[in-house]
């Protein structure tokens, strides 16, 4: 459906935007819509909202930049199917990330834990925000005395 | 003068990071193994060349063994493959190969043509124990020490360096095993 939502955007769009920016559009769409998801039927839309979002958030170990939604290697055929069924039998997606967790480490996670080892990758970017409004508010009084 | 030089020292230090950091890139692509020093996960699979023979975790118990993930669809395999019958050769303990998301007939043409390094068989087409035991890619190669424990698990193919030290962890825990 999206992917048909897009292709007519895009024969509206070829009119007014030049046609290299056009070509990434198109490949952009083509990278975030390519999913390669088996076609499961699942009891309630429910679960089959959190099969999205748990193949969308855990990683697939062989294809290491892809999630188990965007890849079509076998691994990740094996995983999608071993999270499909365990959705299916009413397990909790706490304990279906620790089933991924003790096979393949934290590193499946896209979203890796809040703990003490992971405290500067998630606390990082606000330290840096901090450091950067420091160093700006220091430059910004120091051009006022200067003035 | 000091202050020009701030930017370049900043600059100086990114490209050393990141040249240090194309030296480890291989090595960070390797997913370590939550598995290690846990028991064995329970697997019952059948044979390659006796498909009703059904062989589980439990029927290695008691000495340390090896177990070795490969299909014929892996090319890496092939290129290991000549340290893997060495493995079977010199080690002395039971070396298991996992023939993951393979055809019986793929595999046994593959073992035809390049030879059966292999001291025991064992398929898992399905790939559900593949999963229990965190397997990702082929080939990798797993050492079990006598008790059942997941000592130590190597990824990627097998070469010189690789082998020597694998034989070092067997002979190890061979001699744990006799000490025990």
């Amino acid at each position: 459906m999206r992917l048909l939502t897009t292709r007519s955007n895009s024969r509206r769009l070829a009119g007014t935007l030049p046609l290299s920016l056009l070509f990434i559009l198109a490949l952009l769409s083509s990278l975030s819509w390519a999913s390669a998801i088996e076609p499961y039927e699942f009891a309630n839309e429910v679960q089959e909202t959190r099969f999205q979002a748990l193949s969308r958030e855990l990683r697939c170990t062989v294809c290491q930049n892809q999630s188990l939604a965007d890849s079509d290697a076998p691994l990740a055929q094996d995983l999608r199917r071993e999270l499909y069924e365990m959705i299916r039998d009413g397990r909790a997606d706490m304990e279906i990330r620790q089933f991924m967790v003790d096979r393949y480490g934290e590193f499946v996670l896209y979203r890796p834990p809040i703990a003490s080892h992971t405290l500067l990758l998630w606390a990082g970017p606000f330290i840096m925000l901090l450091i950067g409004i420091a160093v700006g508010l220091v430059t910004i009084k120091r051009r006022r005395k200067a003035l | 003068m000091i202050r020009m030089l701030v930017p370049l020292a900043i600059f100086v230090g990114l490209v050393i990071m990141l040249v240090a950091g194309l030296d480890t890139a291989e090595e960070r692509k390797l997913v370590a193994s939550p598995l290690i020093d846990k028991p064995v996960p329970t697997f019952s699979l059948p044979g390659l060349f006796e498909p009703d023979v059904v062989r589980r975790d439990a029927d290695f118990l008691g000495q340390p063994w090896i177990l070795n993930v490969w299909g014929s669809w892996c090319w890496a395999c092939r290129v290991e493959h000549p340290f893997v019958e060495r493995l079977g050769r010199e080690a002395g303990i039971p070396l298991v190969g996992f023939n993951w998301k393979d055809e019986r007939s793929d595999a046994l043409e593959w073992i035809d043509r390049y030879g059966d390094a292999w001291t025991t068989h064992v398929v898992d087409f399905e790939g559900r124990s593949a999963i229990d035991l965190g397997v990702y890619g082929a080939p990798e190669t797993f050492l079990i020490d006598h008790l059942g424990t997941i000592r130590y698990k190597h990824i990627g193919p097998i070469d010189q360096t690789i082998f020597d030290d694998l034989m070092r962890r067997i002979m190890a825990l061979r001699s744990e095993a006799e000490a025990s």
